[in-house]
């Protein structure tokens, strides 16, 4: 049988490292699967060198929409180590609360795309509906409905006040029952079980082994998670539990996701309910840091995620390497794709939630007729299922 | 122009050219249900060749930016262009940064600018409206 390779991609144009998935296929099996990075490239690390540091902030944030705040808590927290900068107690669990509400929208997200992948369209509309909810949250905390933007050296930019505590409250009880409900959907669908279940399997060893991170860890049965091995911010004090799931199917993986979402709303609840007093916005903070270098991590809603801040004094840094969850996980995922169906590649490569969005096409190459022809991902989710 | 083409359902194809996300998932947003921008008659396009306004979010670097002009090159006319983002409009961020043009407009010609960074669902819908508006008046 004829060998067709299928370049997913080049541009995956809701991720934020764009990608090619070179896919080689035997009829319907998948034999060999390259993976190739390198589009989107903004040269983020570059520019942080010639901005302050101050500027680095904004410049943090924007490596990725979807996880800005974490992207900033990071950076920020490395930064304040460098400046000998320690924020109060309220403004760390003001940023704690953004980041779970971030991490909540975020799995919500990929749970609608899956929905969509999979073919069905009516969850991905009402997940996206009830995401609206936590986006209006993080517009009343933040200011801002995508980018935060709330942290800055020393604390953060704006305090919760008793109405919006409370307006939180009422509506996070609103969506616990949604992500409660969603759960048992995936729990139960035979739709989804029938797609999700038993496709992209990763044992335990080589979850560890290829170095992932994040629920697609979680979902292999390692439990691994910055918030609680390393707590930063707030967590140290916060109650939670880590959610691990044994089977290591793209199935496990978004049940991990949408029970982290559920212990998100209770780490917020907590938060809200025990926001220590005292100030939270600082009335300036420092321009410049002293000689030294830090390594700073915490738990983006994909995984693990790493800054390496290299300061030589002055205003801006020497140098900022960023490692990002998603890397590890998609490059070096290219064995779970091997002997699935077709149909199976875009939902494996969505477990690992890549942001996925609509406009991907799949260019299909018969190397014995040498046609070549374009297919969206959504047609080639479902082909070769009927 | 055949304008009268556009006047029936304008399909949206959806280009991130080098974004960070955030008008992605704003893009993505405004085209669900919750938003409802087919009363409007707009829905995503799967393809450029079945798409009449391309809307670009993203800072378009310089790979990028030849893919936006392959693209836009075939769609066919009448197409529009809206630059959705301060990224696709001057770079934002990413600004004088080595691997970015920076600007939608130096690449194809762009109809209608969208700001924000990133620009709220309701902010896109009326920058689609405002586009449409202008077709049925014959611009």
């Amino acid at each position: 049988m004829a060998v067709v390779e299928i370049p997913i991609g080049p541009q995956h144009p809701a991720l934020h490292e764009p990608i090619m998935l070179r896919v080689r296929a035997e009829g319907e099996e998948v034999v060999e699967v390259a993976v190739n990075t390198g589009y989107n490239h903004r040269g983020i690390e570059k520019l942080m060198e010639r901005n302050s540091w101050v500027r680095g902030m904004y410049l943090a944030g924007r490596v990725c929409g979807i996880c800005n705040a974490v992207h900033t808590q990071v950076y920020v927290q490395g930064v304040e180590k460098l400046m000998g900068v320690e924020p109060p107690p309220r403004a760390n669990y003001i940023r704690t609360i953004v980041m779970e509400l971030e991490r909540i929208h975020s799995h919500m997200l990929i749970s609608a795309v899956m929905a969509e992948i999979v073919g069905f369209d009516t969850l991905f509309m009402l997940i996206m509906r009830d995401r609206e909810r936590v986006m209006y949250l993080k517009e009343l905390v933040t200011g801002n409905r995508v980018h935060a933007d709330i942290h800055i050296l020393g604390g953060v930019k704006r305090d919760i006040d008793e109405v919006r505590r409370d307006r939180i409250l009422s509506e996070l009880r609103v969506i616990e029952e949604r992500l409660k409900y969603y759960r048992k959907v995936f729990e139960e669908d035979y739709t989804l079980l029938k797609r999700l279940a038993e496709v992209g399997r990763i044992r335990k060893s080589e979850a560890l082994s290829h170095c992932l991170v994040g629920p697609t860890l979680r979902g292999s049965g390692v439990k691994s998670d910055v918030r609680f091995d390393d707590p930063y911010a707030a967590y140290s004090e916060i109650p939670f539990d880590v959610v691990v799931r044994d089977e290591g199917d793209s199935w496990a993986r978004m049940v991990v996701r949408l029970e982290e979402a559920l212990v998100s709303v209770g780490i917020v609840r907590y938060a809200l309910e025990h926001l220590p007093q005292g100030p939270a916005v600082p009335k300036a903070f420092p321009r410049a840091a002293k000689v030294g270098e830090v390594v700073s991590r915490v738990e983006a809603p994909r995984g693990e995620l790493i800054y390496h801040i290299v300061s030589t004094g002055g205003g801006n840094p020497y140098r900022v390497k960023i490692r990002t969850p998603s890397f590890l996980n998609i490059i070096n995922t290219e064995f779970t794709y091997l002997g699935h169906r077709l149909a199976d590649v875009p939902v494996i490569f969505s477990s690992y939630d890549p942001c996925i969005s609509c406009t991907e096409r799949v260019l299909v190459v018969d190397e014995k007729k040498g046609v070549r022809r374009y297919v969206s991902l959504r047609e080639l989710a479902r082909w070769g299922t009927t | 122009m055949g304008v009268s083409v556009i006047r029936y359902s304008p399909w949206i194809m959806h280009f991130n050219a080098g974004a960070c996300n955030g008008c992605d998932i704003e893009v993505l947003a405004a085209l669900t249900p919750f938003f409802d921008p087919e009363r409007l008659g707009v829905r995503l396009a799967p393809n450029p060749r079945h798409a009449d306004i391309i809307l670009v979010t993203g800072a378009l670097n310089k790979k990028a930016a030849e893919r936006l002009r392959r693209l836009y090159e075939q769609t066919p006319s009448p197409k529009y262009v809206i630059a959705c983002g301060a990224c696709a409009i001057s770079g934002g961020v990413f600004t004088d940064s080595y691997p970015v043009i920076s600007r939608a407009d130096r690449v194809v010609p762009v109809d209608v600018y969208v700001p924000g960074c990133p620009p709220r669902p309701e902010a896109i819908l009326y920058g689609i409206k405002k586009l449409l508006d202008r077709v049925a008046r014959g611009g």
